[in-house]
């Protein structure tokens, strides 16, 4: 169903269309050119230096949580990479528990049962319609008069709540988790395995499998492996010891509340576009499924999630993306985000407004392409497996 | 008589139960955790905020109990609504909130008038006016304004500004001239794809610097220069939406009735595609509202920044979870109302039906 090619006159809109664009780039070419001089005016005028030379230079400001090393001494390019780590580590917590939790959402906002169904929904109002914002100032505000370390929140033994933060268990660097993790590998491979024989199986012979076996191969794998590595050696568990929590991993009180308003607001959005996705299979799908003697679990494995799955990928991939932009509102608590960072305190060291916007600016869209070009990848993938 | 034309057998609440709360043995269960859980929540939610409330006073220190303290609300009224307008001056705030309303109104509407639309435009200009003085009145520098009706001024006058933009940027990128399009589409990914607070920044830090020496432009042009491209640029894909929505047999009969490219474009295509645009836009509208608790991180005083003012006062401090609180109950009726709206015009007939000569 390929469209008419559209004649070149047209394309260029004749000779008038050709007069009105040239017009129009050289408009733009003009102003941007009168922007510029502005902008070299102003910089000679205000003694500005202009140009990237200062990425080498040494930063001299500490950042209180960096996930690759880092020390005042480093350059403001580290501070950049420094920041970029942290808009992606939120980032990547983020859209983990949001689709876990959106999903969730998603699927209860068309339950049978009336009460997941309002539940959902006021949920879903509710979170929608507050600024995000004011949701991560309340999440700091609510962190910030949480109890102390000596009577923070305890969620089973290893796990803690402070105004000093959130306490979590944390690997041992040992060799013990070398052999943990090439099991928790084999058994993934084990699983995948013989889910593809399965199915092939299933393919040849035409008698519908069930689904569990590989996966459950998985699972208890991979439980097996955690519970063995689950010994003082190879965790180190936080303690509470003096005035504060020793071992363990701590995430700063701004990184949990970013992390919390950005997981639960992106949830709401997340669930109506999985809700929006499973409304969108024809009801008639999943009875033709039943009449064919699927069962409830094959139909809505075979039939309507692959289905629904086309219709839900590009808008979560569009809320992806708004998470992580989204993230950027970490500079109003103070978590040390790309943007605070090098938008913030490096743009005020050095005064170099347009270097510095414009490398934050380049990384956001560096991301915001790199996700569309997966989803587009994406896309044609399960075109390819529906024209099959 | 077949089943399909039998009347259904009327319900009992105990059927709607059964089919509705207790199908299977995990749904009641469900019911019975969701209930439970549910109305923990409410209960816990009303005893802080009211049972156990306190709701006058000076300062934190006549908080009393355990539930929540609205006196830095109540105390600070005025301002978290009109900043620090002088005291006698605040109809003028009310003044141009009415003027902004008025403005704003005809959008939301399928059938208003065209020259209702003509208007908004002057109603804001008027509502800049009020506020600023415009030699009339005494002069109250735009430093001076603040609170949820800063919100309010920035929103609706970028959303009112964008509009216009939006729809020339959608032509644009549907338009078969490639340069045109190319900076249409140019435009709108780079804008969609950083977010709104380097944008501002953008605004506060880099726009002076790309003025003509001599020109000074106040922080609030600032930030509704910048605030005004970036909803362009969201509008457009709105407007995209309804151009696409738009049948081609519409374009084809002006065609055949004569009309050109210009005249097909503005008084048979537009018309059609933004009637259909128009929930997008009341969406994205929303979007832009609830965007605007941004603008305090370059210094504006709308409700959140007037909020941090307060609580950074000793008398105050610590009581940040109410303050923000009472800031997004205000937001979340005036969002919620207008999503209801939004969704009600998807629901509503798109044309309105022609009137039959009696």
């Amino acid at each position: 169903m390929s469209r008419p090619p559209i004649p070149i006159r047209a394309r260029i809109g004749g000779r008038a269309g050709l007069v009105a664009q040239i017009l129009l780039l050289g408009a733009v070419v003009l102003l941007l050119a009168w922007l510029a001089r502005n902008a070299a005016a102003n910089i000679a005028a205000r003694g500005l230096a202009s140009g990237y030379d200062f990425l080498g230079r040494s930063a001299g400001f500490d950042i209180s949580q960096h996930l690759i090393a880092y020390a005042p001494e480093d350059t403001y390019w580290r501070v950049f990479l420094v920041g970029a780590v942290n808009t992606l580590l939120v980032s990547v917590l983020g859209i983990v528990s949001a689709t876990a939790l959106g999903v969730l959402v998603g699927v209860m906002r068309v339950s049978r049962n009336w009460i997941a169904r309002t539940v959902a929904t006021v949920y879903v109002e509710v979170v929608r319609n507050i600024p995000l914002p004011i949701q991560i100032l309340v999440w700091y505000s609510l962190m910030l008069i949480a109890p102390p370390p000596r009577a923070a929140l305890k969620l089973g033994d290893h796990i803690a709540l402070s105004n000093r933060g959130l306490y979590l268990p944390w690997p041992q660097p040992s060799t013990q988790w070398l052999y943990t993790l090439a099991w928790i590998a084999v058994s993934v491979a084990a699983g995948a395995v013989l889910e593809r024989w399965l199915d092939r199986q299933s393919r040849i012979s035409g008698v519908a499998r069930s689904f569990w076996p590989g996966w459950m191969l998985t699972i208890i794998g991979t439980a097996f492996a955690l519970t063995v590595a689950d010994n003082p050696e190879s965790w180190s568990f936080p303690r509470f010891h003096g005035f504060d929590f020793e071992g363990g991993l701590v995430l700063a009180p701004a990184l949990v509340a970013l992390w919390a308003a950005l997981t639960f607001y992106t949830a709401g959005f997340i669930g109506e576009v999985v809700r929006g996705g499973i409304v969108a299979v024809a009801p008639g799908q999943g009875e033709a499924a039943r009449s064919l003697g699927l069962s409830d679990g094959q139909a809505l494995r075979l039939v309507i999630l692959p289905q629904a799955f086309r219709v839900i990928v590009p808008p979560l991939a569009s809320q992806y993306l708004n998470l992580v932009k989204n993230s950027s509102l970490a500079v109003i608590i103070g978590y040390p985000d790309l943007v605070a960072t090098f938008g913030g305190t490096v743009l005020n060291q050095t005064g170099q407004a347009i270097e510095c916007l414009s490398l934050v600016m380049a990384f956001y869209l560096a991301v915001s392409l790199t996700i569309s070009v997966l989803m587009n990848a994406w896309n044609a993938r399960t075109a390819a497996w529906s024209a099959r | 008589m077949s089943a399909a034309m039998r009347p259904p057998p009327r319900r009992t609440a105990l059927q709607w139960a059964r089919t509705n709360l207790f199908a299977t043995p995990l749904d009641a269960g469900l019911t019975v955790i969701l209930s439970l859980g549910a109305a923990w929540l409410a209960w816990s939610l009303i005893d802080w905020a009211v049972l156990q409330a306190t709701f006058t006073g000076e300062s934190r220190s006549a908080c009393k109990g355990s539930g929540a303290c609205w006196a830095l609300v109540t105390a600070r009224w005025p301002q978290l609504f009109t900043g620090f307008y002088p005291e006698g001056h605040r109809w003028r705030v009310a003044a141009a909130t009415l003027l902004l309303l008025m403005a704003a109104a005809p959008f939301a509407m399928r059938h208003a008038k065209a020259w209702t639309y003509l208007l908004a435009p002057a109603g804001i200009v008027l509502a800049f006016m009020v506020m600023g003085g415009a030699h009339v009145l005494p002069g109250v520098p735009s430093e001076y304004w603040g609170g949820v009706f800063l919100n309010l001024l920035i929103g609706v006058t970028g959303a009112i500004f964008a509009l216009p933009i939006g729809v020339l940027l959608a032509l644009g990128r549907r338009s078969n001239l490639p340069i045109v399009k190319a900076l249409s589409v140019g435009f709108i990914e780079i804008v969609r794809g950083v977010p709104l607070i380097t944008l501002l920044f953008m605004a506060s830090v880099m726009l002076p610097l790309f003025m003509p020496t001599g020109v000074t432009l106040s922080r609030l042009m600032r930030a509704l220069v910048v605030i005004t491209l970036f909803e362009a640029a969201y509008m457009a894909e709105g407007v995209r939406g309804g151009l696409q929505a738009t049948p081609d047999g519409q374009r084809e009969a002006a065609k055949a009735l004569g009309l050109g490219p210009v005249r097909t474009t503005l008084l048979v295509v537009l018309p059609q595609a933004l009637r259909i645009a128009i929930p997008a836009l009341v969406n994205s509208f929303i979007g832009l509202f609830k965007d605007t608790t941004l603008v305090f991180v370059i210094g504006l005083l709308e409700v959140t920044g007037v909020a941090r003012q307060a609580l950074a006062d000793y008398a105050w401090q610590g009581k940040d979870v109410e303050a923000f609180a009472f800031i997004a109950a205000v937001f979340w009726v005036v969002c919620f109302a207008m999503s209801r709206f939004a969704a009600a015009l998807e629901r509503a007939p798109k044309v309105k039906p022609v009137q039959e000569p009696a």
